[in-house]
């Protein structure tokens, strides 16, 4: 049972859980489920009640939930004014025929009660209507303002029994603010949440800052920022501000990314004309080149058990995708469609790299697999660019720029279900945390 | 970012003067000045009007301070060749400034290899000046890859003004 820490810093987790709450019922295999494997899914019809409670916790910890599982597409929130049974203790079964005759496949119910100590308690049931079997039951106790966190918890929790995929609701996003004219633009890093909320600077806009990537297993990101002009790669601890240079590189270094387990950051080195791929050891500093031709050689992401390396280069003319072992041996291109390959990024599950790709003044969002086959173009247009993976390898986010300024962007990888995602002004470079602890 | 405010301030200054002076293209945020004809020729052979001999305004408008590269390319053309004989020569013989050299790129590319591309651009100009002549210690390279464009419309006759290598007389600016 995942039992989450408590912590004391502003960004991170203070959700404390998890208790199965016992019912009469045997929990069940789940006789509704979902699909997404496939291209186009027909919307769950799912009934999310008020969480009650007093005050208006209740409802906006359900509105949270409902808001999570419409935007993700494969969820179809029903009006509560359809509602029949108006559920008052959520100690006692619904009346299942009452919600069968709205249709709703699936039921959530659940409570949020203050605690008086700071805390609040939050309970919630997730229900197979026509099994008449519920499907989850668990509480969780945390800090009050932690009350969207638990909202994700439970619209992740639900996602997961329905479609047997690990949810992405409970994560962040870190990104580009970008404010003021194209030819004197501010760029400041900023964190939210994955649903636009909470959005917090981390940067104050004195120097330009560019790509920041998460560590997959800490709170901590790397960047690129031109503090002091000299353009670097930076970690940033996001919970103490603590900020420090990636190595001690003679050059411009940039395009970092971390390896899966957080302890190396691979980055590109400017050398003259040539741009190479090292690799560092957060531990030991030791650094190591991992490409050293006449080329640009950027935008390095490693596949997620850390053996290989993919990365865009233009050693054959164009920039095109290649893949290499994590030792900087055996590369390999993989891209041979029409057109330049850029920026790519392996999926945490494996299966697919992201990348962006430019032909005939298009700048498309695609995949592929590992090996080059089974290329897809998610989105074309002018100008898409810079995708990231939420951590179920499901859904991508990007930044569409249509001219005045750039906004972010997610896509599913069957290529369904774009959506902005709100921010507060333009935005790009975005990054997917995993999903939190 | 203070010397590129006052490159600026100093480029509006010129623009009164001189209606294709490229520096007026720096601090446009109009697209359709009338710059967009220049792409990087007109240099040169203004009798010092850009400011006193030897002074930063000399440079900028007399000598030309920067070249321009078609699309996604780092080699010189015949008239950005020509323009970078003129700075190495102004550069020897006022070696008061510290240089440095700025690569940009236009928006057609990523962001990671554009940052590479313009760290090319600005290498190629290093390694020309430095082969006539002006000492390769006085000089610093930067890229701002698409970062930093000067014109902002999305098309063309922006793009050929931001694919360019800016030979700033200052030291790096974040």
């Amino acid at each position: 049972m995942p039992a989450s820490r408590l912590a004391k810093t502003v960004f991170a987790t203070a959700v404390a859980l998890l208790v199965a709450l016992p019912f009469a019922f045997r929990e069940a295999r789940a006789v509704v489920s979902i699909d997404i494997t496939q291209g186009r899914v027909q919307p769950l019809p799912i009934a999310i009640t008020d969480f009650g409670g007093g005050g208006d916790l209740g409802r906006n910890i359900s509105d949270v939930v409902s808001a999570d599982l419409k935007r993700s597409g494969l969820f179809a929130p029903i009006d509560h004014r359809a509602f029949i049974e108006h559920i008052t203790n959520v100690d006692q079964p619904p009346r299942f025929a009452d919600w069968r005759t709205i249709n709703a496949q699936a039921l959530v119910t659940g409570r949020a009660t203050p605690q008086g100590d700071g805390r609040i308690r939050a309970e919630f049931r997730l229900w197979d209507v026509s099994a008449g079997q519920q499907l989850v039951g668990q509480q969780f106790y945390a800090a009050a303002d932690n009350w969207r966190r638990i909202a994700h918890i439970i619209a992740d929790q639900i996602y997961e029994r329905l479609t047997g995929e690990k949810g992405y609701f409970d994560t962040r996003i870190v990104f580009v603010s970008e404010s003021g004219p194209k030819d004197r633009r501010v760029k400041r890093l900023a964190i939210m949440d994955e649903d636009g909320a909470n959005v917090r600077y981390l940067t104050d806009g004195d120097n330009l800052v560019l790509t920041p990537r998460f560590n997959p297993s800490s709170q901590e990101v790397t960047y690129m920022s031109y503090a002091g002009g000299y353009p670097r790669v930076y970690l940033l601890n996001i919970e103490t501000g603590q900020r420090e240079v990636v190595g001690n590189f003679p050059g411009m270094t940039f395009a970092p990314r971390f390896s899966p387990d957080g302890q190396h950051v691979v980055l590109s080195l400017q050398q003259g004309g040539n741009a190479n791929i090292y690799v560092m050891d957060l531990r030991s500093h030791q650094t190591t080149r991992l490409t050293g031709d006449a080329s640009i050689d950027t935008a390095p992401s490693f596949s997620p058990d850390g053996s290989r390396i993919t990365f865009e280069s233009d050693r054959g003319g164009s920039p095109q995708l290649y893949v290499m072992n994590s030792d900087g041996s055996g590369a390999h291109r993989i891209s041979f469609g029409q057109g330049r390959y850029d920026t790519p990024v392996w999926s945490p599950r494996g299966d697919y790299i992201a990348f962006t790709r430019q032909l005939n003044g298009k700048f498309g969002i695609g995949v592929m697999k590992p090996d080059g086959s089974g290329e897809r173009i998610l989105t074309e247009g002018f100008h898409n660019e810079g995708p990231t993976w939420a951590p179920n390898g499901r859904v991508l986010m990007f930044f569409r720029d249509l001219g005045p300024g750039p906004y972010l962007y997610s896509i599913d990888l069957t290529g369904y279900n774009e959506q902005r995602v709100p921010t507060p002004s333009f935005a790009s470079d975005p990054a997917w945390s995993p999903l939190l602890k | 970012m203070m010397s590129r405010i006052q490159l600026c301030r100093r480029g509006l200054a010129f623009a009164a003067v001189f209606a294709v002076a490229l520096l007026a293209a720096a601090c446009a945020s109009k697209p359709n000045d009338t710059l967009a004809g220049a792409g990087g020729a007109g240099f040169g052979a203004n009798g010092g009007r850009g400011g006193p001999p030897g002074s930063v305004g000399d440079f900028t408008v007399n000598v030309g301070d920067r070249v321009f590269f078609t699309t996604d390319s780092t080699d010189l053309t015949p008239t950005a060749r020509q323009t970078l004989d003129r700075q190495a020569a102004w550069l020897q013989r006022y070696r008061q400034y510290p240089i440095t050299i700025e690569g940009h790129a236009d928006e057609r590319g990523t962001r990671e290899y554009n940052l590479a591309l313009g760290a090319r651009r600005a290498q190629v100009v290093h390694d020309y000046l430095v082969a006539r002549g002006v000492p390769a210690g006085r000089m610093h390279t930067i890229s701002y890859g698409k970062e930093r464009p000067v014109a902002t419309c999305d098309e063309e006759r922006c793009w050929d003004l931001n694919r360019r290598a800016v030979t700033v007389l200052s030291g790096p600016t974040g």
